[in-house]
């Protein structure tokens, strides 16, 4: 069984099918691309996966080592414990606070220590505290942040922020990485770095990506495989030359030749 | 491992020199019974406020019913002290009535922490009112004409223990993983969750945690002023401790202290002036709010200012 796979899912907002009927898989270690039109539901796929919403119908499973859990209807906070961790579209860092509350907020899933010990600071207190700065920083020093751990969320440059954001995903420790828009209003050079860092936590963090992307010049040369929505349906799948070449993903993008459309009609 | 740093070693000693000076200015008469009185509301003040904060200002969940809590407190201890007439009566006071404000800011928390902002105002507001008018009509509390006569033990070392007490257990909750947690929920909720943290749950601690502390506040304030009746623990008492949370400083422990005190002076130094006393608190308040909106501290706490200059955040 895959790492990750989705069977018949569906969500419908009243008459509105955002999306229908949508089979996928992810293999552990792949790095795959979500891509679609605007509106084609690309967001909601990845807020079914992740438990913002609860799927109409359909199955999402997590394959871990053959444990094997349903992820459909999971609350958010659980859905990241089982392992998959996200980014927002939209920068949702907590931006009145420093960049290591950031990730230390991320670890607290995997904190040791319970509420009587943060009251009267036992021992354990300090140690896991300690464990907390350490692997934050070895966190930073991977993203070259050091230097700006003392400082506020909202203070970093844009292409900054969208780093923090997918460091901050990292630290919950996740099996799995699904990046929304991670290159959303980068410039050549962010995105060219963005490029190099995804290629680099795949390969230190052992890490299973999906990424929802506009920018097809990053899809196309980093994805191993893609998927396509169109108005909440999969139309296509495959290796990059594949969905590149066809004919059902060209038309969602461009429209229909009209052409073909006036042949269609007669 | 690390309790005796040089930070913890500069606190004890302001904790030991403020309790010591206080105690001798007491002692020597130079504080009279009625600067005394004013002591012991600058301490329940400050209780009542830091814990407050924690869920305001620290988790962001707009409460309006902080003054039930107290009162739950208040009467749980009065009820135990009047039975038990002993400092160890008086004890077992405090801790039952934290306990019960506890287990009923849970029980409340969990269908109203659903809520947000506006409509959770409102429902804390309706909750201490349900508890008010319960205190009012049941028979062991006396009803509106209240409790009379409960043993007065408390005295400035009480107050001192437990106001500083206070402090130091939530701060050291604010700063823990745990604290951190409800943070985050005041920041970004969708974020926090996306991070996995169980909001709920973390709201509904803060909450508990909050009410504990208030109940410490108001069992040390039926113990201190001997008398209590429901209508103390009104709307208006509520609003009293937001005003001081506000005007502190959402999110700074040290704001709700300053404030606390701040406001306690100010009442106490305009009660000769009696005419215009509510004129010019109510000004003063405006002033404030329109020249500092973020109030006093903000967000900042005094360490913030002493580790000016360092880089690098350390476990607190």
């Amino acid at each position: 069984m895959s790492l990750l796979s989705v069977e018949k899912l569906t969500k419908s907002f009243g008459g509105l099918t955002a999306v229908s009927n949508v089979n996928m898989y992810v293999e552990k270690g792949e790095l795959v691309g979500l891509i679609g039109p605007n509106g084609a539901g690309k967001t909601t796929l990845f807020n079914l996966l992740t438990g913002v919403y609860v799927p109409t119908t359909g199955s999402i499973k997590l394959d871990l080592n053959g444990s094997v859990k349903e992820l459909g209807g999971l609350k958010p906070y659980n859905v990241t414990k089982a392992g998959l961790a996200r980014t927002f579209q939209n920068i949702r860092l907590f931006k009145d606070l420093t960049v290591m509350d950031n990730i230390r907020i991320a670890m607290h899933q995997n904190i040791d220590y319970k509420l009587p010990a943060a009251f009267l600071r036992f021992n354990k207190f300090y140690k896991e505290e300690e464990r907390m700065l350490e692997e934050a920083d070895k966190l930073l020093d991977i993203f070259h942040l050091s230097n700006k751990k003392g400082e506020l969320a909202k203070n970093l440059p844009y292409g900054e922020q969208r780093h923090l954001e997918i460091i901050r995903a990292l630290a919950t420790k996740p099996s799995i990485l699904l990046l929304d828009e991670p290159a959303a209003g980068m410039n050549p050079n962010e995105t060219k770095n963005l490029t190099d860092t995804i290629a680099q936590i795949r390969k230190e963090f052992d890490l299973t990506v999906m990424l929802i992307e506009h920018d097809m010049s990053l899809v196309m040369k980093i994805c191993e495989r893609i998927y396509v929505l169109d108005y909440g349906m999969m139309i296509a799948s495959g290796i990059p030359s594949e969905v590149r070449a066809n004919k059902r993903v060209i038309e969602a993008y461009l429209g229909e030749d009209v052409s073909d459309a006036s042949n269609k009609k007669s | 491992m690390k309790v005796l740093t040089k930070k913890n070693i500069m606190i004890l000693i302001a904790i030991v020199i403020t309790y010591v000076v206080v105690q001798v200015l007491i002692s020597t008469g130079i504080i009279d019974s009625f600067y005394e009185i004013t002591i012991a509301t600058i301490c329940i003040n400050i209780i009542l406020a830091v814990s407050l904060n924690l869920v305001t200002g620290f988790t962001g969940q707009f409460s309006l019913g902080h003054a039930g809590f107290m009162s739950i407190g208040a009467y749980v201890c009065a009820i135990i002290n009047l039975q038990m007439n002993s400092t160890t009566g008086l004890l077992i006071g405090i801790v039952s009535g934290a306990i019960s404000a506890a287990v009923v800011g849970i029980i409340i928390g969990i269908p109203t922490l659903r809520l947000k902002g506006d409509y959770l105002a409102i429902a804390t507001l309706g909750m201490a009112e349900i508890i008010r008018v319960i205190f009012l009509n049941m028979e062991i509390t006396n009803g509106a004409a209240g409790l009379n006569g409960i043993p007065r033990f408390t005295n400035w070392l009480w107050l001192f223990f437990f106001t500083t007490a206070s402090i130091l257990l939530i701060n050291n909750f604010i700063n823990s993983s745990q604290g951190r947690a409800c943070i985050s929920i005041r920041e970004d909720e969708i974020a926090a969750e996306a991070m996995g943290i169980n909001t709920t749950r973390y709201k509904v601690m803060a909450f508990a945690v909050g009410a504990f502390f208030a109940g410490v506040a108001g069992a040390l304030y039926s113990s201190y002023f001997y008398f209590i009746k429901p209508n103390i623990f009104g709307f208006q008492k509520s609003v009293d401790i937001l005003v001081i949370v506000v005007l502190g400083g959402m999110g700074s422990v040290t704001g709700s202290v300053i404030a606390a005190i701040l406001l306690a002076v100010l009442t106490t130094f305009l009660q000769s002036y009696s005419e215009v006393r509510m004129i010019v608190y109510a000004l003063l308040l405006v002033v404030i709010m329109l020249f500092r909106p973020q109030g006093l501290m903000g967000t900042k706490e005094i360490s913030d200012m002493f580790k000016f200059g360092k880089k690098s955040s350390k476990v607190k």
